[in-house]
C-alpha cells in the first residue's frame, strides 16, 4: 500500500459523487479544448501573418477586381521586394460540401511571397511549365485521395466556362506548410483562367506585397495607395496582420465569447469540485483524527486531502485535455471549413495550468481544515 | 501519593507528575484533572475506572501525546510530552504508542490487512517487511483468514481485533485502550480482554486500559479510579491480593 493508494481509496469512497464530479471536470476540459481550437482557427491567419507582407486590394472591397497593370507600378515603389497577385476562384469540386479555397496566381511570384509553402523543386518547375497545372495542399489531397498526375474537374461558379463544362486542373505538386498556415488551398496559373474567360485578363483580385524592410511597412502602404489615388480603381493597402484581423473580426468577437464561456464554466466547476472535496473531508473528520493518532503529521493529512483534490482534477481534466490534444492534432476535423483546427501548445500548457490551479483551489480550504484539526476534537466527533 | 507503586525511576515507563488539565469552552472552565500523579512501570497492565466525564479519556490522551497538560509534566518513554512540538509528538506516537478505540475506528475503505498496515506507511520498512509484520499482527489476533475483508464485512469483535493488530503492528512501547470492550457483547469483549492479557503476559506489553466494566478491570494487574480529577487506588489502600486473582501475585517487572 502506498499514499497514492490511500488517496485513490478515499477518492472512490463515494462512487456516484466522484463519478459525477469527474464527469463535470472532463466535460469542462473538453469544452475548453474545443473552444480554444476554434478560437485558434479563427485567428490563425492573424498569428501567422508575416510582418513583411502587405495586402493591396480594391478600396471598396475584396470582391472588386483591381487592374493587373498595377503590379509593375507597385514594384517601382521603394522598399517593395516582390509583388504577387491572387484571385479567388470559388469553384465547386463535385459537391459544394467539398469546400476548399482555390486561387488563380502567377506561380513564381506567389511562391516568392509565400516562403511558408513547401514544394519540391520538380513540382515547382512542373507547375511553372504547365498552364493547366495546379498545386494542392497535403490535407486536401489526402481528403480526396488525389495524386500527382490526376486531372481534377472543378465547376466554376464565378467563372463559368463558355462551354458550360468544368475546369480541368492537372495536379503537378502537393505542398505542405508550417503549422498555422492554410495548407488546404488549390493554387493554379492565372493564365489558364484569363485565356478562357473573356474580360478578366486585365484584372486580378488582390496583391500580396513583400517589403524589404518591415519597419517601413506603413509608409510603403501609403505610397502604394497614393499611386492609384483618384483613379477608377483606388486601392487600400494594409499589413497582412491587419487584413487577417479584419477577416477574423467579421466572424464575431470569438475571443471574448470564448473567454466569457470558459470563465463561467470554470467558476462553476470550481464550486462543484470544491464542494466535493469539502464534503469528503467533513465526512471523515474522525478518520483524520485516527490518522493523526497513528502518527500522521498535520502536514501529511494536508497532503492527503490536497493530493486527493489533485487526483480528482487530473483524472477528470487531464484525460479530457490529452484526448482532445490527440484527436485535434492527429485527425483533420476541420473538414475544409477550418483549415487549421488544432490545439496549440500554449493551449495545452494553459490547460495544464488550469488543472493545477483547480486542484489547488478545490482542495486548499478542506486541506487546511484537515491540517488544523486537533486530534482530541476530531476523535470526540461521532462519525 | 495516589500511586504507591514501588517501581524505581528507571523502570517507570510513564510518569505523570502533578498534572492539571483545564478545558475552557467559551467563558466556562472545566477542571478535568487536578494535580494528578501516576507512575506506570514497564510491563504493567493498568485499568483506569471512573464515572463518565471523570476525565479518563483526557488522561489517556495525555499519556498518548494526543494532548498537552495545562500544568505538570507527562514523561513517557523518556520523552517529555508537554514540551514536544506537534511534529515531534506525531513521530513519537508512531514509534511508541498503539491506540485501541472504543468504536474501532478502522478506515472503511481499506481491507483489514491494509488497516493494519496503515501505521507502517510512516516507516521506511520494505514492502516485504511490512507484509510480514501485518501477517504476524493478524496472526496474533487470530484473523489471518479475514485479511482481505473490509470492516463492514466483519463483526464488532473482529473489527476490534483488527484495531488491536493495528495498535501492535509497529511494536509500540505502550498500548492505550479507551473502553475497548465498551461496544461489544460479553463474549466478544472477553476475547478482546484475553488478547490484551496475552499481549501483557506473553509479549510483555505495557497496557493502560480505560473501562467502565469491573469484570474487565479484573483482567488488569491493578486498577485505579479517577474521581473528581484525582486518582484513588482502592487496591493499593486495601492490599492488592484481595481484589484481583493470581495476576497480582506476579511480580511487576
Ligand atoms: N476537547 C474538550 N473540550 C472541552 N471539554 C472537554 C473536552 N474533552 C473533554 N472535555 C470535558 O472534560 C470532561 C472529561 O471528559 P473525558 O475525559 O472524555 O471523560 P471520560 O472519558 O472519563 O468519560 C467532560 O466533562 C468533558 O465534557
Ligand atoms: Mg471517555
Amino acid at each position: 500500500m502506498s499514499f497514492l493508494y490511500l488517496l485513490w481509496r478515499n477518492l472512490t469512497r463515494k462512487k456516484v459523487r466522484t463519478t459525477l464530479t469527474l464527469g463535470s471536470i472532463f466535460i469542462a476540459f473538453i469544452l475548453f479544448s474545443a473552444l480554444l481550437a476554434l478560437k485558434t482557427a479563427f485567428s490563425a491567419g492573424v498569428d501567422i501573418a508575416g510582418l513583411d507582407r502587405l495586402i493591396t486590394m480594391h478600396k471598396v472591397s475584396l470582391v472588386q477586381p483591381v487592374p493587373i497593370a498595377y503590379q509593375n507600378k507597385m514594384e517601382q515603389v521603394d522598399g517593395v521586394a516582390r509583388v504577387a497577385n491572387a484571385m479567388w476562384f470559388g469553384g465547386v469540386y463535385q459537391d459544394p460540401k467539398n469546400f476548399f479555397a482555390q486561387f488563380a496566381v502567377d506561380p513564381e511570384r506567389y511562391l516568392d511571397v509565400y516562403p511558408e509553402i513547401q514544394l519540391s523543386d520538380e513540382a515547382r518547375a512542373a507547375w511553372i511549365a504547365n498552364r493547366t497545372g495546379a498545386i494542392v495542399g497535403q490535407p486536401t489531397a489526402d481528403r480526396f485521395s488525389w495524386k500527382v498526375g490526376d486531372k481534377i474537374p472543378i465547376q466554376g461558379t464565378i467563372f463559368r466556362r463558355p462551354d458550360g463544362g468544368a475546369w480541368e486542373f492537372d495536379i503537378v505538386g502537393i505542398y505542405t506548410a508550417e503549422k498555422g498556415f492554410d495548407d488546404t488551398a488549390l493554387v493554379f496559373q492565372r493564365d489558364y483562367l484569363t485565356e478562357s474567360f473573356a474580360g478578366i485578363d486585365g484584372f486580378t483580385g488582390w496583391y500580396v506585397v513583400r517589403v524589404s524592410d518591415p519597419d517601413r511597412s506603413a509608409a510603403i502602404a501609403e505610397e502604394i495607395d497614393a499611386l492609384f489615388a483618384n483613379s477608377p480603381a483606388e486601392t487600400k493597402t494594409s499589413t497582412e496582420k491587419a487584413f487577417a484581423q479584419g477577416f477574423a473580426n467579421q466572424m464575431g468577437n470569438i475571443g471574448t465569447i470564448t473567454t466569457g464561456i470558459l470563465t463561467v464554466v470554470f467558476f462553476t466547476l470550481l464550486l462543484v469540485a470544491g464542494n466535493t472535496m469539502a464534503q469528503s473531508v467533513r465526512e471523515r473528520i474522525s478518520e483524520i483524527g485516527v490518522l493523526k493518532t497513528l502518527g500522521f503529521t498535520h502536514g501529511q493529512t494536508l497532503g492527503l486531502v490536497l493530493g486527493e483534490s489533485y487526483l480528482l482534477t487530473l483524472l477528470g481534466g487531464g484525460t479530457a485535455l490529452a484526448l482532445m490534444a490527440w484527436v485535434l492534432n492527429s485527425f483533420d476535423l476541420g473538414g475544409g471549413m477550418f483549415p487549421v483546427l488544432y490545439l496549440p501548445t500554449w493551449g495545452i500548457l494553459l490547460g495544464c495550468f488550469l488543472l493545477l490551479f483547480m486542484g489547488f483551489a478545490a482542495g486548499a480550504i478542506p486541506a487546511w481544515q484537515a491540517h488544523r484539526l486537533t486530534i482530541v476534537d476530531a476523535l470526540r466527533r461521532k462519525g | 501519593m495516589t500511586d504507591s507503586h514501588s517501581a524505581t525511576q528507571s523502570e517507570a515507563l510513564v510518569r505523570v507528575d502533578h498534572v492539571t488539565k483545564v478545558y475552557s469552552r467559551g467563558n466556562q472552565r472545566i477542571d478535568v484533572l487536578d494535580e494528578t500523579t501516576l507512575t506506570v512501570p514497564k510491563g504493567d497492565f493498568l485499568a483506569l475506572m471512573g464515572p463518565s466525564g471523570s476525565g479518563k479519556t483526557t488522561l489517556l490522551n495525555l499519556l498518548g501525546g494526543l494532548d498537552r497538560p495545562t500544568s505538570g509534566s507527562v514523561v513517557v518513554a523518556d520523552q517529555n510530552l508537554g514540551a514536544a512540538s506537534d511534529r515531534q509528538l506525531a513521530k513519537w506516537r508512531s514509534r511508541h504508542v498503539g491506540f485501541v478505540f472504543q468504536f474501532y475506528n478502522l478506515l472503511p475503505v481499506l481491507t483489514a490487512a491494509r488497516n493494519v498496515e496503515l501505521p507502517l506507511l510512516l516507516t521506511k520498512l520494505s514492502k516485504a517487511e511490512r507484509r510480514k509484520r501485518v501477517k504476524i499482527a493478524l496472526d496474533v489476533v487470530g484473523l489471518s483468514d479475514r485479511a482481505d475483508h473490509y470492516p463492514r464485512q466483519l463483526s464488532g469483535g473482529q473489527e476490534q481485533r483488527v484495531g488491536i493488530a493495528r495498535a501492535i503492528v509497529s511494536d509500540p512501547t505502550l498500548i492505550l485502550a479507551d473502553e475497548p470492550t465498551g461496544d461489544l457483547d460479553r463474549a466478544s469483549g472477553d476475547e478482546i480482554l484475553d488478547l490484551l492479557e496475552a499481549l501483557n503476559r506473553e509479549h510483555g506489553k505495557t497496557i493502560v486500559m480505560v473501562t467502565h466494566d469491573p469484570l474487565a478491570a479484573e483482567r488488569a494487574r491493578r486498577t485505579l479510579h479517577l474521581d473528581k480529577g484525582r486518582l484513588v487506588s482502592e487496591d493499593d489502600l486495601r492490599g492488592r491480593s484481595r481484589t484481583t486473582g493470581d495476576s497480582v501475585h506476579e511480580a511487576v517487572a
